[in-house]
């Protein structure tokens, strides 16, 4: 999901730019201020690890195969603030050495990948794992999450492109999220399966094996990186997301790219979303939206109850 | 690594870039920065820019003696996200998209980066971040990353070849539970050699 250049304009690169900017360094301050010296050269050594996890492949059907994308995992492990920096470490690292993901673009992939999932994957994780406090149930958790922000940063990543003027939001969006509905699946089991197995061997080294201290600082952190990703969602994605299409007119007038997409008329989005004894598109394809998130919730905690209970299942297993 | 990194280039081999490896950092990333922006963002129509652009680049890499071959292939791995979305843009009846410029400008962006990459050592780009004031922390991080990345990748792939040698069973449930261990295994050792890294930094007087 490395938005190369070329695919933003100015102004999305801007915003997601200063969004990004603003995020890491509270996420640094916070850091510097509550992680002990013993544990900074962690955060060098998390972003190595995250980089060579992303090189483990996962064999999918055929001979395709996937890799974790991690941003869920690693909150999950080191809290917000640490994730924000390793994965946003990842990212300069990955754009300036091995040139993947665009340098004018780097602020919307630290937005997508370091804020949004990082910040949204530990919020679904903590609110889950409040709830399903046991090792069964953060693992469930964890799986849910990164479902979760998967999801978020690729509406992320299409709001910008949409907002960018590049593909238009009703097309961009339903593939994305489409697609990374299904690539969410194998995050949240692959974020959920390495989880287990450091919770296993060593689960000193997970957070919540520690006393919980500092819950104010926490507090801050979550309130202020969840305030910085909404303020971009709402920036990129709530011009998009008004279900009546004379609203998306308007907004497409007022950014000034209406006659790019004027060749087609904009017609109600929920077409294919439609549920049968629901009046309204809107309320139709948020009632469709929810049944889904339930439907992985539930998966997730099927996964969870298979994962843990079975150290070894036999290869049969079906998964 | 060859099976761990398919980039085909080697980023940081100290002898490539010949004479336009000793230009200052700064300038360099300076330069890339600049030329990175204007190719993002110029008019669509800017073919000038363009063709100037990729006149530049080739004098670079004759200059520095690169040769081309890396470069293009890691032009080729790029392909799936412009791909992904000139056919989204080509579902949509309307299309707004001009693939061809997108995928131009971002072909560009990406050589120069290359480029940069390939000429300027990773040290060389921190001193410049340290000098415009990026916090000690980001660029500790960055270091210490840096630093452990192969190291870390060539575990990676030990612990898969003693896997390898040492399971016989097959199945996609089974390969993902392997694979998952080796990975929180990976972040087991990394947290440990962290330990180590911090008593070696403590007794090398850091802070």
């Amino acid at each position: 999901m490395h938005v190369p250049d070329g695919f933003l304009d100015a102004k999305t690169a801007l915003a997601t730019g200063a969004l990004s900017a603003a995020g890491l360094g509270f996420a640094l301050r916070q850091v510097r201020l509550e992680l002990p010296p013993r544990r900074v050269p962690l955060l060098g050594l998390a972003a190595a690890f995250l980089f060579a996890a992303q090189l483990i492949n996962f064999p999918v059907l055929g001979g395709t195969s996937g890799h974790l994308m991690g941003g869920a995992l690693v909150a999950a492990l080191l809290g917000p603030a640490a994730a924000v920096v390793v994965v946003a470490t990842v990212l300069l690292v990955q754009c300036f050495l091995f040139a993947d993901g665009g340098v004018l673009a780097l602020g919307a992939n630290i937005f997508n990948l370091g804020l949004v999932a990082t910040g949204g994957g530990y919020t679904v994780y903590r609110l889950v794992a409040r709830c399903l406090p046991s090792l069964q149930g953060r693992v469930a958790a964890l799986a849910f999450a990164g479902w979760c922000s998967t999801v978020l940063a690729a509406t992320a990543c299409a709001g910008e492109l949409a907002w960018s003027g590049t593909v238009a939001w009703r097309v961009v969006w339903p593939a994305m999220a489409g697609v990374h509905a299904f690539i969410g699946l194998g995050e949240g089991m692959v974020s959920a399966l390495v989880f287990l197995a450091i919770a296993r061997t060593r689960p000193d080294l997970l957070p919540d094996a520690a006393p919980p201290k500092a819950a104010a600082a926490r507090r801050r952190e979550w309130v202020v990186l969840g305030l910085l990703t909404s303020l971009g969602l709402a920036l990129l994605v709530a011009p998009f997301a008004c279900p009546w299409p004379d609203g998306l007119e308007a907004v497409a007038a007022r950014l000034g790219f209406a006659h790019q997409a004027s060749a087609a008329p904009l017609a109600a989005p929920a077409a294919g979303y439609a549920l049968p004894g629901v009046a309204s598109p809107g309320l139709a394809t948020a009632l469709a939206g929810a049944s889904g998130v339930l439907l992985v919730f539930g998966l997730a905690v099927a996964f969870s109850r298979l994962a843990v209970a079975k150290p070894a299942p036999s290869a049969s297993d079906p998964a | 690594m060859i099976e761990l990194f398919p980039q085909p280039f080697a980023p940081g081999d100290p002898q490539a870039g010949g004479l336009v490896r000793r230009w200052p950092a700064t300038v360099k990333l300076a330069g890339a920065l600049a030329l990175i922006v204007g190719t993002a963002l110029v008019p669509v129509g800017g073919r000038g820019w363009f063709g100037g652009m990729a006149l530049l680049l080739a004098a670079i890499m004759a200059l520095g003696r690169i040769s081309p071959r890396p470069l293009l292939l890691r032009l080729l791995a790029l392909s799936p996200f412009v791909a992904g979305v000139a056919l989204a843009a080509a579902w949509h009846p309307g299309g707004t998209l001009d693939w061809r410029t997108t995928a131009l400008r971002s072909a560009l962006c990406l050589a120069t980066v290359i480029l940069l990459a390939q000429t300027t050592a990773f040290g060389e780009m921190l001193a410049v971040l340290r000098r415009v004031r990026v916090p000690a922390l980001l660029i500790t991080t960055l270091a210490l990353m840096q630093r452990y990345l192969f190291v870390l990748a060539d575990e990676t792939v030990r612990m898969r070849r003693a896997r390898a040698s040492r399971t016989f069973t097959g199945g996609r449930w089974f390969a993902w539970r392997v694979a998952a261990t080796v990975a929180g295994q990976l972040f087991v050792r990394a947290s440990e050699r962290a330990e180590r890294v911090y008593d070696a930094m403590c007794a090398r007087g850091w802070r």
